[in-house]
């Protein structure tokens, strides 16, 4: 596993509070085009398609979870 | 090979004429057997029915029609295309008419986001690009085959129905006079995206469709745009969509222009509906037309490009959107790397398995060269409104940061495939950098014993194109194979290597030595070869391991 998933901040609160106040007073349109910005910063800072890989493939997971989830209350 | 570049000032010929062979007044059970059929008289199978002429094979090329094709079409021949040219005595009068580039420029709206160089390096014989359409490349090429007996080029013959048999292909050709028969032991199909050789064996031919129309005009006019490639995402001149403009010989500029999906294409192909467009991307209408076309296209490639004794090259056997000039060049390249197979099968000095080789290589290419346009093509053409959103952020990243500049993608331009192949000898030494087994051989500035300036291209044609080997320093000391050339560099009596980039891009120490293959490709590299290592690097390379 390339993806560190230990908490790596000092404050994570202060990391979450961060990127929320970044969305506030932004449309919906608005905050999806800043999340895109966002990631692909972030993407070349972390500079490893492995590592980018692995972080996709935990990002999906929550898609394929709550599919799941919604079939299984149909 | 001097004698084929001599003509550049020659007008192109486009016009032939249909001439009855003795093949056609065969009858019965009497019916001629060639060596080698080639179909499709394209800058593919003129270029291989060159390269096996010049390895002194007879080849039947066979094109159904009996002119070249009008408009640029193909227009960007790379660098290795022209090296290739040069193996097939046609690259200098190719050079002289082409338009030479290596900048590309990259525009968002109205301003400049980028600009890249795709040889920023000097000590290289041929350019990074040049910029001739497709008409005048088949034109030289044509003159070439002209100059070889060796080649039997048989206009207004169309392959109408194929037969594989265990030792040979039955063809039934339809001509002018009526159908003909003729046996041919291998038949390579060069016939173009809509291959009927393809659909003859019945292989599959699926990919993605884009539908994406683009819009292609030939544009006269005098201009003082600098001879580089311009791509713009979203112009004030073209609102919401991309457009390319390239120089061409003769005043020609060449402009692509992304339509909408939705667009009818009658209607945008009319004269008076492109002219307005092409008037606001130039700030004037002081231009003729040529040449107006529309196009679609896909990204896919046969499964196999060897069928039995029929043998797939170029856009018969594979696709790619055209943003990268993956076409016409990654065909060109098919062709060198069959020719030297299918001539060593022929002879019986490899077994038949090594035409497998060719499918292992230019398959991996193909899926590269698919790869790579389709991410161009996806980029230019954002399929869905998050894709739209992640394009906007990098156009926008672009402008203030670095990284942003490189993720825009308006095309990656055609660079030679590295191949992971079977005909490799892998390192078993120490190297810090030079070509690995399996690259096309890099270019570099060398002075000959006589002190002329030349360069390591030039010494491979001379060499004879067959197998060679480069060997710096002491190089008259290696006991080498029979039939394979030696370029010796910097040792008695050898090249001199002048300006220490031989040395330097082959990460050369004292009797460092590359084996390279006939088409230029490194087989394997040694840092003190022995007779028994070359030996085992030449089976290997020649399909006998």
């Amino acid at each position: 596993m390339a993806l560190s998933t230990s908490s790596n901040f000092a404050k994570p609160d202060d990391a979450f509070r961060a990127i929320v106040e970044a969305h506030r007073g932004l449309s919906d349109e608005q905050s999806a085009d800043f999340d895109a910005a966002l990631v692909l910063i972030l993407a070349n800072h972390i500079g490893d398609i492995e590592v980018l890989r692995e972080a996709i493939t935990l990002a999906r997971r929550r898609m394929i979870d709550a599919s799941q989830q919604q079939q299984q209350q149909q | 090979m001097a004698q084929a570049d001599t003509q550049a000032k020659e007008p192109a010929k486009t016009q032939f004429g249909y001439r009855r062979h003795a093949d056609q007044d065969r009858s019965g059970a009497d019916v001629a057997e060639h060596a080698v059929v080639v179909v499709g008289a394209g800058p593919v199978g003129l270029s291989l029915s060159i390269d096996l002429a010049q390895r002194g094979q007879s080849v039947v090329l066979l094109d159904d029609a009996d002119r070249i094709g009008e408009g640029s079409r193909a227009i960007c021949f790379s660098k290795r295309s022209l090296e290739y040219w040069d193996r097939l005595g046609t690259g200098q009068r190719m050079v002289d008419k082409g338009v030479v580039w290596s900048v590309g420029k990259i525009f968002h709206g109205n301003s400049q986001l980028y600009q890249f160089n795709l040889l920023p390096e000097p000590g290289h014989k041929r350019p990074a690009f040049i910029n001739l359409q497709q008409f005048y490349a088949e034109a030289y090429l044509v003159d070439r085959v002209e100059q070889l007996p060796a080649i039997d080029l048989r206009w207004r013959n169309k392959v109408v129905a194929l037969e594989q048999r265990n030792d040979s292909v039955a063809l039934t050709i339809a001509t002018p006079d009526g159908p003909y028969r003729m046996h041919a032991r291998y038949v390579v199909a060069c016939d173009g995206a809509r291959s009927s050789l393809r659909q003859m064996v019945g292989a599959e031919f699926a990919g993605q469709v884009f539908e994406d129309q683009f819009l292609i005009a030939d544009v006269k006019m005098s201009a003082a745009f600098p001879t580089e490639r311009w791509f713009w995402f979203d112009p004030p001149f073209h609102a919401g969509r991309s457009a390319l403009l390239h120089k061409q010989p003769d005043d020609i500029w060449r402009i692509d222009l992304q339509l909408n999906p939705d667009a009818d294409p009658v209607v945008e192909k009319r004269p008076e509906n492109v002219r307005p467009r092409i008037a606001r991307m130039l700030g004037h209408d002081k231009f003729d037309f040529e040449w107006i076309s529309l196009y679609k296209f896909q990204c896919r490639r046969m499964d196999k490009f060897v069928h039995g004794r029929v043998i797939f090259a170029g856009d018969a056997a594979h696709q790619v959107s055209p943003f990268g000039a993956r076409g016409a060049n990654s065909g060109l390249e098919d062709a060198e790397n069959l020719a030297w197979k299918l001539d060593r099968v022929l002879r019986k000095t490899s077994p038949e398995s090594l035409l497998e080789s060719y499918h292992v290589e230019r398959t991996a290419a193909a899926d590269e060269n698919i790869r790579e346009s389709t991410g161009s093509t996806d980029f230019m053409a954002p399929a869905t409104r998050q894709e739209a959103r992640l394009r906007r952020a990098v156009l926008s990243l672009a402008k203030e940061t670095e990284f942003g500049k490189r993720m825009v993608n308006g095309g990656r331009l055609s660079v030679p495939s590295i191949y992971a192949s079977p005909l490799s000898t892998a390192d078993s030494e120490a190297w810090r950098g030079g070509p690995r087994p399996g690259t096309s051989m890099p270019d570099a500035p060398i002075t000959a014993s006589s002190g002329a300036p030349m360069f390591l291209t030039d010494a491979f044609v001379d060499r004879g194109t067959g197998f060679a080997l480069v060997s710096f320093g002491n190089g008259s000391a290696v006991d080498v194979p029979e039939g394979v050339g030696v370029i010796g560099i910097g040792g008695e009596g050898g090249f001199v290597d002048s300006e220490g980039l031989a040395g330097a891009r082959y990460d050369a120490e004292p009797s460092t030595a590359y084996l390279l293959r006939p088409d230029g490709y490194v087989a394997a590299r040694f840092r003190h070869p022995t007779r028994a290592a070359l030996d085992a690097a030449l089976s290997r390379a020649t399909g006998h391991i």
